[in-house]
């Protein structure tokens, strides 16, 4: 319909008097991933005085946390969009496991052609989160406890099947599998950078990174993921496909489990039944960090890249540093907590800020 | 206007749940260009009216007309194609998204080809701001989170979203519920506008200060069955009130009159009523603006608002 109705004639303009212009500045400053922004620059600034003169500025050192980073950055895009989607999903660290395994299996313990191995691996993938999707949206459970469920079941699985095939929980030999050249230019090739190798794996977080951030800020189906997350019937009362949205989500989660699954089996030329154990905390964390509201309807993609940044400076860092590992997961927490009550804070701004 | 087909037309709708009879034997038109007031208190059947109106229940019994045929809606989406909108009290907006994401989400505009196809936001701001503008009100950012927003500025997004994608009947669920004075006069505005722009407004609301100056035919619900349907010019306010609740309200009814009088006479100027006319009808009630503080107490006890 044309909006040009008869209905401006003789109407005058509201102004709103109360509304100040805002400043360009003030509108970047409430944006979800500042926080993470600034808490790249504080780490990375805080590892360079303490741990500089270690190695951490070296290239070499770089190339470790990017690493590190990649990894977890490749879950954690995928998990913010799911969490901006208003769901979690805590099965992606033992599809991590599962998808490594299938193609361990497939590639090592049976030395078929490792493309049908990935394969199988990414259709296993897809198929777990269409499950874990539906059974969300069909049950009306908290996708919390749906997803507790199937981590268990899924990392379960794969000791028992694994045990049951090979007699062991460590398969390795996909070095010696068909098509094992081209999988590893793929998956595991190393770049050099001023004689530093950087993983691949790198660009392949950079690069969910731009589809992430694409699909949530330039797309339809982006924008149908802010909807649900913030209120799923009104998005259900204009139209939107909630359940479509959500299932999608989920296999998104899980596609991106997969890929880290096979970045890893291909690398290590093998996998491990208990591969990517706590990588779906580790995801929560780096989202939460990156800005992204717990809640839903509220979050950036850019935002779980650097929390992962972060993630990885933090964990290379400490071992830059000469601190015992172990204190690793205290800086964790402690990041997390503060993340945290930074993000409730710029959030109020955010809602204060154009009154 | 009443020669021409009806917009929208129920006959003899009954609707059961289980054992309860929700609805019995109702009968109603809307034509365009004209506000339909459903009134009724708490229980009435307003609810389950619009619910089969918008497509989200089906009638157990009776038949739903759509320009004058007969048509069968599976779900709001059937309704919001044939042209049927519903606002809903609570669930228009969402409050941290931007008023443009809001105002587009499920319609999206797009740009581009192939795999650069790509959610007009440039555009989706631009109609955003000036379909608010038409609505009277000026929009500096259009990516503000809905959130900053008043309760009767969000109703008016919500409106004015099912104008723009090509609404031609809206039903608008206790849009004022929530309000304020001030904000319900706002939301009654637009109404006004949605009608002078030949759209069907049928307006639910429990409070009938809101419903007589902008509505233009009354229909009452009372425990599932219709008292039928008024011209404003057959029926007074009074009467109207009565229907719905008793008569035993009108002191505290007549205070809340010269109250909107008093504090709006913008939007009554916008709904082609006078101040002074609204103050005529207040004095008829034989209530001043301000009772002196040591005049008699009226006889009610409750002070609660009606319904």
């Amino acid at each position: 319909m044309s909006s040009s109705g008869n209905l401006a004639r003789g109407q005058e303009v509201r102004v709103e008097e109360r509304m100040v212009q805002t400043s360009a500045l003030r509108r970047l400053l409430v944006r979800p991933e500042m926080g993470a922004a600034a808490g790249s620059i504080v780490v990375w600034l805080f590892f360079a005085l303490v741990a500089g003169s270690k190695g951490f500025l070296t290239m070499s050192g770089t190339a470790s946390y990017l690493q590190v980073a990649a990894d977890l950055g490749i879950l954690a895009v995928a998990v913010a969009l799911l969490m901006i989607g208003g769901e979690f999903d805590l099965s992606i660290g033992s599809i991590i496991g599962a998808c490594g395994m299938i193609i361990a299996i497939t590639a090592g313990h049976f030395q078929l052609h490792i493309g049908l191995g990935i394969l199988l691996a990414f259709l296993f993938a897809l198929l777990i989160g269409w499950v874990n999707g539906t059974m969300v949206v069909r049950t009306g459970l908290p996708s919390f406890i749906i997803t507790l469920g199937s981590l268990f079941i899924i990392r379960g699985a794969t000791i028992g099947v694994t045990r049951m095939t090979t007699g062991r929980t460590q398969v390795g030999g996909i070095d010696e599998a068909p098509g094992f050249e081209l999988a590893q230019a793929i998956f595991a090739s190393k770049l050099t950078i001023a004689g530093a190798n950087f993983s691949i794996s790198i660009l392949w977080w950079l690069l969910a990174a731009v589809v992430a951030t694409w699909t949530l800020l330039r797309t339809r189906f982006g924008n149908w993921i802010f909807g649900v997350g913030g209120d799923a019937n009104a998005a259900r009362n204009v139209g939107v496909p909630v359940a479509r949205v959500k299932i999608t989500l989920f296999m998104g989660t899980a596609v991106a489990a997969c890929l880290v699954a096979v970045l890893q089996a291909v690398s290590f030329t093998g996998a491990d039944v208990l591969r990517g154990s706590q990588q779906e905390f580790y995801a929560i964390i780096a989202v939460v960090i990156g800005g992204t509201l717990l809640t839903g309807g509220y979050g950036s993609a850019i935002g779980a890249v650097l929390g992962a940044l972060i993630f990885g400076m933090v964990r290379q860092g400490i071992v830059f540093a000469g601190v015992d590992a172990d204190w690793f997961q205290v800086f964790l927490g402690v990041m997390l907590l503060v993340a945290v009550l930074v993000n409730r804070y710029v959030r109020k701004r955010a809602m204060e800020a154009r009154r | 206007m009443t020669t021409a087909t009806p917009l929208l037309e129920v006959r003899n709708v009954t609707k059961y749940f289980g054992s309860v009879i929700a609805l019995y034997d109702i009968s109603m038109t809307l034509h365009a260009g004209e506000v339909m007031c459903l009134l009724g208190d708490n229980g009435a059947g307003k609810s389950t009216l619009i619910k089969i109106l918008s497509g989200v229940h089906q009638p157990s019994q009776g038949e739903y007309l759509v320009n004058g045929r007969p048509v069968s809606f599976r779900s709001p989406r059937d309704a919001l194609d044939a042209g049927i909108a519903t606002v809903y009290q609570d669930l228009a907006m969402i409050p941290l998204m931007g008023l443009s994401r809001n105002f587009f989400l499920g319609s999206e505009p797009m740009v581009g080809w192939g795999p650069f196809r790509r959610f007009d936001t440039r555009r989706a701001d631009e109609v955003t701001r000036a379909e608010m503008a038409k609505m009277g009100i000026q929009v500096r950012d259009p990516g503000q989170p809905v959130g900053t927003l008043s309760g009767g500025e969000r109703q008016c997004v919500a409106i004015a979203r099912a104008v723009y994608f090509g609404a031609r009947v809206l039903i608008l669920d206790e849009p004022t519920a929530a309000l304020g004075v001030k904000e319900a006069s706002v939301v009654l505005r637009y109404i006004a506008q949605a009608r002078a722009r030949n759209l069907g407004v049928i307006f639910i609301t429990h409070n009938v200060h809101h419903a007589y100056p902008i509505g233009d035919r009354f229909t009452l619900l009372n425990r599932g069955r219709s008292y039928g349907t008024f011209s404003k010019a057959d029926v007074t306010r009074e009467e109207v009130t009565s229907m719905m609740a008793g008569g035993a309200e009108l002191e505290e009814l007549g205070h809340e009159l010269a109250e909107f009088a008093r504090t709006d006479a913008v939007a009554a100027r916008a709904l082609g009523k006078t101040a002074s006319e609204l103050n005529q009808e207040a004095r008829d009630l034989q209530v001043g603006h301000y009772a002196p503080p040591d005049a008699p107490a009226p006889t009610r006890t409750d002070r609660t608002e009606a319904g």
